[in-house]
């Protein structure tokens, strides 16, 4: 099984200049002309015009959200510099406001405790199993690796009633498997998502792995390493790159996840997107209120998502043009 | 295990994440250590291993506090490990460590998927307390039921519309930008909306969509345009069969920068000379588009339309944010988390199903796409 390593695809910055370089250096007469009528000015206003298309609803989610309460409800964001006047007020009312069992901050905090958890455990397991597989043989290799792969097209909203009930009362078909979990706080949520994160994450790390020189192991080999030196000191290190990007995705996969957290999380454990989507349906024209916790719940994934891009990126690319 | 996970839970949420962590390398560590030493030759490598074999049941004990299951995980273990090693080829100890490797990833993924799937599927078939067969009782309602015939027919919608809009925008984008100054800033514009939770995407288009009665000022951007130009305010989240494009629009302003990023790569991926080629055959750049880039890419198109088609027929989390399946915009993710709140298991199990096997031919595509690049490479 080969795979493209998305190390290699023309997506960071360095990369991107050599191409960028290289192309310029290839380019005469004909197709510098073709370049230019390419990316000539109508091409560069109509990407100008989807560009502000698609940042104006944010632009405005931010703009109201500092906005005093009765302006909000009164003017559009746009009147912004007829009426001006910014407050954080809805900020500080929206952090203490919530459900009976939580506030907003509360859930804010939720968010993180369920994040870290769900996206380190997965990532581990998933880089053992991609290890086993990418180095191990065994017979029935390819038939277990393809079932795992196959394991993607099961969408989650199959497993998540049964999967309740095991973590509730501790059965699988009725009969008693495991100790019910019952009122234990995160821990149904971290283990859900790490099921969830398993068939993507094994298959993705498996393609970095298995990418990994045979000379290389082989060489660790003959010096003495045994199976678990060869992980920790050769394929660990080798596929940083590849974990670093999957964890981003994961992390922002569980923090912006709703459906795994309306069945597992309840009550007092409940993330940010719960009870947004909560305050959404029962306070649906508090809008001062409804665009600063959306904007509180949006700041950490594009905090990530700004200083950790370049990375975030490479990963949508291993994820996408596998094969 | 379940009286860790209760101690856990009483102590501030930050601080169970180090604790959590921890105990897990910890269990990591020991696994390492056990396959580590598994391969090694000598009577204190072999006492430990079977210590392992005592251990480790010991731990599942722990962990499930089960004693059918400890005593039967530490005669398989038992007998396997060492009947196993000795007649393995590969030298002693390697199914001891391949175990050690591929078991926790295995385990997982049959209790938290595999078993899942054969009971929900089995639950399709069951009355809504699970507790007598009614054949296809369940599915005869979802086809027979106009509210939920029309939730199909939108989840059908739904994957008709996001994905090719989206592709579309995103590629059209990707063309327009492509090799022009502040590519990148571009981008990232574009780009940000995947970084922002549906439920946050949501709040911020119900903002954009919001209506006030005529007269008044209007403060969602759509409906001030449309009096602009001297029209009626329109509640779009209420209209029938436009409230279910309205809220498609969201997923497209999702996962456009998704595609536009995959396509963007792929494009600079065609080769330079084959371009060259086509120009000095004297094409204009719409038919260099068509003839040279469309195909030049066309592996990373049939990705992105797999990946969004997949994201659409699951969606949930905006219309459980914006309508919560009202005014006839329910989809089958939402109806089926509807059903199970109202404790008709059957049914809710039913449009998993249904779910699944629409989900299912997408997937085969791709996985024999897939198949087929490697053969060729």
């Amino acid at each position: 099984m080969s795979a493209v390593t998305p190390i290699d695809l023309p997506v960071d910055a360095e990369q991107k200049k050599v191409l960028a370089r290289g192309e310029r250096r290839a380019e005469t007469g004909f197709a510098k002309g073709a370049k230019r009528r390419l990316t000539s000015r109508g091409a560069t206003i109509a990407a100008l015009v989807i560009a502000i298309l698609w940042t104006i609803p944010t632009f405005g989610l931010f703009v109201s959200s500092f906005r005093p309460a009765n302006e909000v409800r009164t003017t559009g964001w746009w009147t912004i510099f007829s009426n001006f006047g910014l407050t954080i007020d809805n900020y500080v009312t929206v952090l203490g406001s919530g459900n009976s069992q939580l506030t907003l901050a509360d859930a804010f905090i939720n968010s993180i405790a369920i994040t870290l958890p769900a996206t380190a455990i997965p990532l581990v397991i998933a880089s053992l199993a991609a290890y086993a597989f990418a180095w191990m043989n065994f017979r029935g290799k390819n038939v277990l690796f393809i079932g795992v792969f196959a394991l993607q097209i099961v969408p989650i909203q199959m497993a998540l009633v049964p999967l309740l009930q095991l973590f509730s009362r501790g059965e699988i078909f009725g009969f008693p498997v495991i100790a019910a979990l019952g009122q234990s706080g995160y821990a149904q949520v971290w283990i859900a998502h790490s099921i969830f994160a398993l068939p993507l994450a094994i298959f993705l790390l498996h393609n970095f792995i298995a990418e990994i020189p045979g000379e290389v192991i082989e060489a660790a080999r003959v010096d003495g390493a045994g199976h678990g030196q060869i992980f920790f000191r050769i394929v660990l290190p080798l596929t940083m790159p590849a974990i670093a990007s999957f964890a981003i995705f994961q992390f922002l996969w569980v923090w912006n996840d709703l459906l795994v957290a309306l069945i597992f999380a309840d009550g007092a454990v409940a993330p940010m997107t719960k009870l947004l989507a909560e305050i959404t349906g029962s306070r649906g024209q508090d809008w001062h209120l409804l665009t600063a916790g959306a904007f509180i719940s949006i700041l950490v994934p594009l905090i990530v998502f700004f200083s950790l891009q370049r990375y975030f990126v490479r990963g949508l690319l291993a994820g996408s043009t596998k094969g | 295990m379940s009286t860790f996970l209760l101690w856990l839970s009483t102590l501030p949420a930050l601080a169970q994440v180090p604790i959590i962590i921890a105990a897990f390398v910890a269990l990591v560590g020991v696994l390492i250590f056990f396959i580590e030493i598994a391969p090694r030759r000598g009577r204190v490598y072999t006492i430990l291993r079977l210590a392992a074999c005592v251990l480790i049941p010991l731990l599942i004990l722990a962990a499930l506090e089960s004693y059918t299951i400890a005593i039967i995980a530490a005669g398989v273990l038992g007998v396997l490990f060492f009947w196993l090693d000795y007649r393995s080829s590969e030298g002693a100890g390697y199914l001891f460590q391949l175990v050690g490797f591929l078991a926790p990833a295995i385990v997982l993924l049959i209790i938290g998927l595999v078993v899942p799937t054969i009971q929900t599927t089995i639950q399709a078939f069951l009355n809504a307390r699970g507790d007598t067969f009614v054949g296809l009782d369940n599915f005869v309602w979802i086809f027979t039921q106009p509210q939920a015939v029309r939730t199909v027919l939108n989840t059908i919608v739904w994957v008709l519309i996001a994905p090719v809009v989206s592709t579309i925008a995103g590629l059209a984008y990707a063309v327009f930008i492509d090799k022009s100054r502040g590519e990148k800033y571009f981008k990232i514009l574009v780009f940000m909306p995947m970084a922002i939770s549906f439920v946050g995407a949501s709040i911020i288009w119900r903002f954009v969509y919001t209506a006030r009665p005529a007269g008044e000022q209007q403060i969602g951007l759509l409906n001030q345009i449309i009096v602009l130009f001297g029209g009626q305010p329109v509640t779009f989240l209420a209209v029938d069969p436009w409230n279910t494009i309205a809220l498609i629009v969201v997923l497209i302003w999702v996962q456009t920068g998704f595609a536009m990023v995959v396509l963007s790569a792929a494009i600079k991926g065609v080769p330079a000379e084959q371009m060259e080629a086509a120009e000095l055959d004297g094409t204009n750049a719409w038919q260099r588009f068509i003839n040279v880039t469309v195909p030049g890419i066309r592996s990373s198109l049939v990705v992105v339309l797999t990946t969004i088609s997949i994201a659409s027929l699951k969606v949930f989390d905006i219309v459980r944010t914006m309508t919560a399946g009202a005014n006839n915009t329910s989809v089958i993710a939402n109806e089926m988390y509807t059903q199970f709140k109202n404790f008709e298991q059957g049914r809710s199990a039913a449009f998993a199903v249904v779910l699944f096997l629409l989900v299912l031919p997408i997937v085969v595509y791709n996985a024999r796409q897939i198949k087929k690049q490697r053969e060729i490479r």
